[in-house]
């Protein structure tokens, strides 16, 4: 089990989380160039090391959250809210 | 090497077993090969069989950076089907489905090629809709082992599921797809290892590929643990850490994400059930047969966050067991022997690619999601002709990497982008 420091609630079981995906893939304007979409939607650079995430506390919070954690050895070195301002409107530590 | 026949295992009974040779080679890597494939396992050595047997190239090295069969090969759930819908991908099982009933004598090895259907239970009147639109579409399109069972016929073939009025997921029938089995995992491999090595076919084991050499755009050979390897063209057949190759050729990005997925195996059991039984109702899934040695061999989702690492996680090993005692609660005192797991490349669409690359004489063979096993066939006998004629066969026309610039997703699921999602 992964045990995951959630910003909003403390630390929990990653089975209360959903795994959303690389967290790093921002999506381009809607009117950029196909090949932007095309690498956004569908390439990734699968790294086998520290990589950041996003999670959703589903059966928490329900809060999207960025994690750094290291996809060899699960171990996590970092966790924040994946919108700064909703964290802020809610005095979480960010 | 000696030639498996009836005579000869009469011959070497009544002669002290003395006279077998060695299955294949342990060979020193040579400084050139025309053709290098990374990855001993089931894939990179069917491809370089059917290089060297289809195409005629024997100057091939596969080179493994631990033992073959040690990966996935080893690691699997043994299951061959071609229940497949959607176009390349239904011709491309059906072809390996067809290698498969031939291969053992093609190999002359036993593979052990079982063919005891797949049945796929139904649990609601959309399941059966679903099940019945696809294997539908496999009838019209040339594969008509396809069939709708009633809850009568599915009782009389396999009467101990869990047909009980209190059941969780009451069963409404089932989807069969008889000439699907099971092989035996090792003898694949050893099989594919030692008819590859007859045909002059180097197998280099406890070789790590360190760095891809280039020329500019072209890949020349290879850095190796074992020394530098000059190779006219280049396969990669390496599962799970296909980004990590793809970064030593110094390139990024591909349309995949390393997950593990685990699998079971019970003590050894009395014969209990004769097919490939498959459960999947909402977020649950297990599928499930039973050895020639008699352990429950079973599996069900990937641990659901991306991973490189071979180990599985607790709550999936739970969902499993909850699985399988709503679908088998005849198991419920049967002990677990062992379990593991195996980090698979989950493509964006859920099939794989057997693939041109922006490089030339750099071929990729990737993305195989749950599926590589059945495939291995088909997936070498297309990726040696890839690799032998540097064009992809008009079966294999849509598995390259850049079928989604063109529009195209080969989505069995309808699951979208995700990786994760194609189970």
């Amino acid at each position: 089990m992964i045990r995951i420091p959630c910003p909003f609630c403390g630390t929990r079981d990653h089975s209360e989380f959903a795994h959303g995906g690389d967290g790093s893939v921002t999506y381009p304007n809607l009117d950029a160039p196909m090949q932007d979409w095309h690498d956004a939607v569908f390439q990734r650079e699968n790294i086998c090391g520290v990589q950041v995430e996003t999670w959703q506390h589903v059966n928490g919070c329900r809060m999207w959250i960025l994690v750094e954690r290291d996809t060899m050895t699960h171990e996590i070195h970092s966790v924040r809210p994946a919108h700064a301002g909703m964290a802020k409107a809610l005095g979480a530590a960010s | 090497m000696t030639r498996f026949s009836a005579w000869n295992v009469f011959w070497q009974g009544i002669s002290g077993q003395e006279g077998w040779t060695r299955q294949w080679r342990d060979p020193e890597p040579k400084p050139h090969y025309d053709v290098v494939v990374v990855g001993g396992g089931l894939h990179g050595l069917a491809t370089a069989y059917y290089l060297a047997k289809n195409h005629g190239v024997r100057n091939v090295a596969v080179l493994e950076k631990g033992w073959i069969g040690g990966g996935n090969a080893g690691r699997n759930t043994t299951i061959v089907r071609s229940n497949y819908t959607q176009p390349g991908n239904r011709e491309f099982y059906e072809d390996s489905l067809k290698l498969w009933e031939e291969l053992s004598h093609d190999l002359n090895y036993n593979v052990m090629f079982s063919q005891r259907s797949h049945i796929t239970l139904l649990h609601s009147p959309g399941a059966v809709d679903a099940a019945s639109r696809n294997y539908n579409t496999m009838r019209l399109t040339g594969n008509s082992d396809a069939e709708i069972w009633s809850l009568g016929q599915l009782k009389e073939a396999v009467p101990h599921l869990n047909y009980g009025a209190d059941a969780r997921f009451p069963i409404m029938g089932a989807a069969v797809h008889k000439r699907a089995g099971t092989a035996r995992h090792d003898a694949v491999v050893w099989g594919y290892a030692r008819a590859a090595d007859q045909l002059g076919v180097d197998i280099i084991q406890n070789c790590e590929v360190t760095g891809i050499l280039r020329e500019g755009g072209k890949v020349t050979g290879l850095e190796t643990s074992r020394g530098k390897i000059s190779a006219g063209k280049l396969g990669l057949a390496v599962a799970g850490n296909t980004s990590r190759l793809w970064n030593m050729a110094g390139m990024s990005h591909l349309p995949i994400e390393s997950h593990k997925l685990q699998a079971f195996v019970s003590e050894p059991l009395k014969p209990l059930l004769d097919q490939v039984v498959v459960f999947g109702m909402g977020g649950a899934h297990f599928y499930i047969s039973q050895s020639d040695k008699g352990g429950m061999v079973f599996g069900g989702d990937l641990d659901w966050y991306k991973s490189y690492a071979q180990k599985g996680n607790l709550p999936i090993v739970q969902d499993v067991a909850e699985a399988a005692m709503s679908v088998l609660p005849c198991l419920g005192r049967v002990r677990l022997l062992r379990h593991w797991s195996g980090v698979v490349d989950m493509s964006m669409d859920g099939t794989h690619f057997i693939s041109k690359t922006p490089l030339d004489n750099l071929y990729l063979n990737a993305g195989w999601n749950y599926g590589g096993f059945k495939a291995t066939p088909a997936a070498g006998t297309y990726f040696a002709d890839l690799i032998a004629n540097d064009r992809p066969h008009q079966v294999i026309a849509n598995h390259d990497l850049r079928r989604f610039e063109r529009g195209i997703q080969l989505d069995e699921r309808g699951a979208g982008p995700d990786p994760k999602l194609h189970g």
